[in-house]
């Protein structure tokens, strides 16, 4: 069984996001880039796949600048079996990234792709169900527990109320939530092995897919500081308060 | 440099994450209870962190110089047991195989050395004898077959631990010089080894030193390093410029830690109404610490390359070690003031690397050896 694992090059989490004096976005010059930490546990998955025998070849791709050639490196080294980088410098939308996954599913025909529920860098949350509705693929989100069975995948999502397990027919989409696996650190030899994986090279231009952006960032602000609280004299101020002020109650 | 650039941050940033989420939170458990948990040994290990210096072929990464000092500057910026696990294997336990040893010898324990499968030691100190060949009254006399080994090892680093001991022994009694001594692999188990219980030390907890006891221990004669009789002491002294390296980029590491935490502290601790950082008199403390940790850095990089570039750094080596171990102590002496009150109590855990730090100083020569091999090296040189 061949899977495809979709990774994104993201600020990564631990670095202070600053805004753009102008607004316009989020400064993203000499700031460090990572794996965003969903899609790292969308590999770990596809890794412990394999290594359970479930899966035969693991697919990484990523779509960005030529450093997410990076993260697909990364991927590479957790166990991934070679990597397709889509290079372009444009903004892409989720949109345009779920019609680009289609297309390189439709070339690469994999069994099963997994992805991270959404990234940390604008928390759209919508990639992975565009994908499944692209390709008419059934989609297991927000797994907190997979497990692959012939033909089929049944999938533990984590939701409101509690624990839902959906059985998927395969091919599938599958999108990673924060509890379905620790990942592993890359071993320092399988770093250096994942140089020598193959990595190829393809753009939105040649897949012909459009990645002309369709949303429009109006202006992007810093969180407002926290305000002062404020000190009540009594139980009873505090139900009062919590019922008319707050109105939570 | 041997690897390409982005191959070398994607390994610094493996490590150096390694370092923040697993190894840092158990720095207090791994001192308080003198044991690195074997979960975390076995995580060690599967990161490959046995073999840095082991060259490729026989399974380890084969980092030059220049990487496996930056590999170091990640690596020690946590409590220094953890770094001495992996120490000996990297250093003075394996090098002198890797340089001197037979290709049967290089094939029966470098794979299992790179792999942490097998820790190994490096056993020349003595009760009587330091950084002094003369003094080394281990003897191997020649026996049926092989060599039997009688003396008595002291302070060796991970002996508890070790399946093997690289030991020196005197096996030409009528050379009382460094000329006499030969260097053995002898394994873990062979009849007439022992180990003392685990010494009882000021710092460095989690890591284990003790003394190796050989009464007529016999070996075979394959186990004579290099298969070569009088080579030992050759032998340990180029192992040394490799070791003393590693230490000094381990120093910086563990000064640029601790720095890193005084900073942190100074930011937020007040006093008089605004936080100490603003200080002078504690900037200045800031400043000098910062300042030497950078000059150290610079030394080790550059002596680095230099040995990767072929020459002989061992003047430099231990210029190296004499500077980077000096300046550790007087960063952490700093960085403790810089903590005040909180310095001195051991939640902080800044009087821990305050202990710990004092044995750079000692250990792979003291500095007083350095500063006498530097100086001796000048005067030969003119």
């Amino acid at each position: 069984m061949k899977l495809l694992v979709c990774v994104k090059r993201v600020v990564d989490f631990n670095v202070k996001i600053r805004v753009k004096p102008d607004g316009s976005g989020v400064e993203l010059a000499n700031i460090k880039m990572s794996m965003n930490p969903f899609d790292e546990i969308a590999v770990e998955e596809a890794v412990r796949l394999k290594e359970q025998g479930k899966v035969t070849e693991i697919v990484a791709v990523s779509i960005g600048p030529q450093q997410a050639g990076e993260t697909i490196r990364t991927a590479l080294a957790m166990g991934a079996d070679r990597g397709i980088l889509v290079k372009t410098d444009a903004t892409v939308e989720p949109l345009a990234v779920a019609k680009i996954l289609a297309k390189v599913v439709e070339q690469e025909k994999p069994d099963l792709v997994i992805m991270g529920k959404q990234a940390i860098d604008d928390d759209a949350n919508q990639t992975g169900q565009m994908l499944a509705a692209l390709l008419g693929w059934p989609q297991g989100t927000f797994a907190f527990k997979v497990a692959v069975g012939e033909g089929s995948i049944d999938v533990t999502r984590e939701v409101d109320g509690g624990l839902q397990t959906v059985g998927l027919k395969l091919p599938a989409i599958v999108t990673t939530d924060l509890r379905l696996n620790e990942p592993r650190y890359a071993s320092l030899p399988n770093i250096m092995k994942a140089k020598k994986k193959p990595l190829d090279e393809t753009s939105p231009e040649t897949l012909g897919i459009d990645v002309s952006p369709r949303l429009k960032v109006i202006k992007t602000v810093e969180p407002g500081g926290r305000k002062a609280g404020v000190k009540v004299g009594s139980v009873a101020e505090l139900v009062q308060k919590l019922k008319v002020e707050a109105g939570v109650l | 440099m041997a690897l390409d650039n982005e191959t070398m941050q994607g390994l610094l940033e493996s490590v150096a994450r390694f370092v923040r989420e697993r190894l840092r939170p158990l720095e207090h458990q791994v001192a308080r209870e003198d044991c690195i948990p074997a979960e975390i040994r076995r995580e060690i290990a599967a990161m490959g962190l046995f073999g840095l210096s082991i060259p490729e072929d026989y399974g380890g990464l084969g980092l030059t110089m220049e990487e496996e000092v930056r590999v170091a500057f990640e690596l020690g910026k946590t409590s220094p047991a953890f770094r001495s696990l992996i120490g000996t294997n990297n250093g003075i336990g394996s090098q002198g195989l890797i340089m001197d040893g037979t290709e049967e010898q290089k094939q029966r324990y470098l794979p299992r050395l790179a792999s942490g499968e097998l820790i190994s030691s490096f056993a020349l100190t003595e009760p009587e004898a330091g950084s002094d060949a003369a003094s080394l009254k281990t003897s191997a006399r020649r026996g049926e077959g092989g060599y039997v080994l009688n003396g008595t090892k002291r302070f060796i680093t991970n002996a508890p631990h070790a399946g093997l001991f690289t030991v020196f022994a005197r096996t030409d009694p009528s050379q009382p010089g460094a000329r006499g001594v030969s260097a053995f692999l002898v394994e873990a188990g062979t009849p007439g080894l022992s180990c003392g219980p685990i010494d009882r030390k000021m710092g460095q907890s989690g890591s284990h030193t003790s003394d190796v006891i050989f009464e007529d221990c016999h070996v075979p004669s394959d186990a004579l390093l290099g298969g070569r009789e009088g080579q030992g002491f050759r032998t340990a002294m180029k192992v040394l410029d490799r070791g003393r390296l590693h230490i000094s980029a381990v120093c910086v590491a563990m000064a640029e830690r601790v720095i890193d935490d005084s900073l942190r502290y100074a930011v937020e601790r007040k006093q008089f109404g605004q936080p100490i950082a603003e200080f002078q008199l504690v900037q200045a403390m800031l400043a000098d610490s910062r300042t030497e940790a950078y000059a150290a850095r610079c030394m080790v990089l550059e002596t680095a390359r230099s040995k990767d570039r072929g020459a002989d750094v061992a003047t430099d080596a231990a210029c190296c070690k004499l500077f980077a171990s000096e300046m550790v102590g007087r960063v952490v002496d700093r960085a403790v003031q810089i903590h005040g009150g909180a310095g001195y109590i051991a939640d902080h855990g800044i009087e821990r690397f305050y202990r710990d730090a004092r044995l750079f100083r000692i250990y792979e020569g003291t500095s007083q050896i350095q500063q006498i091999v530097i100086a001796r090296n000048m005067v030969r040189d003119l």
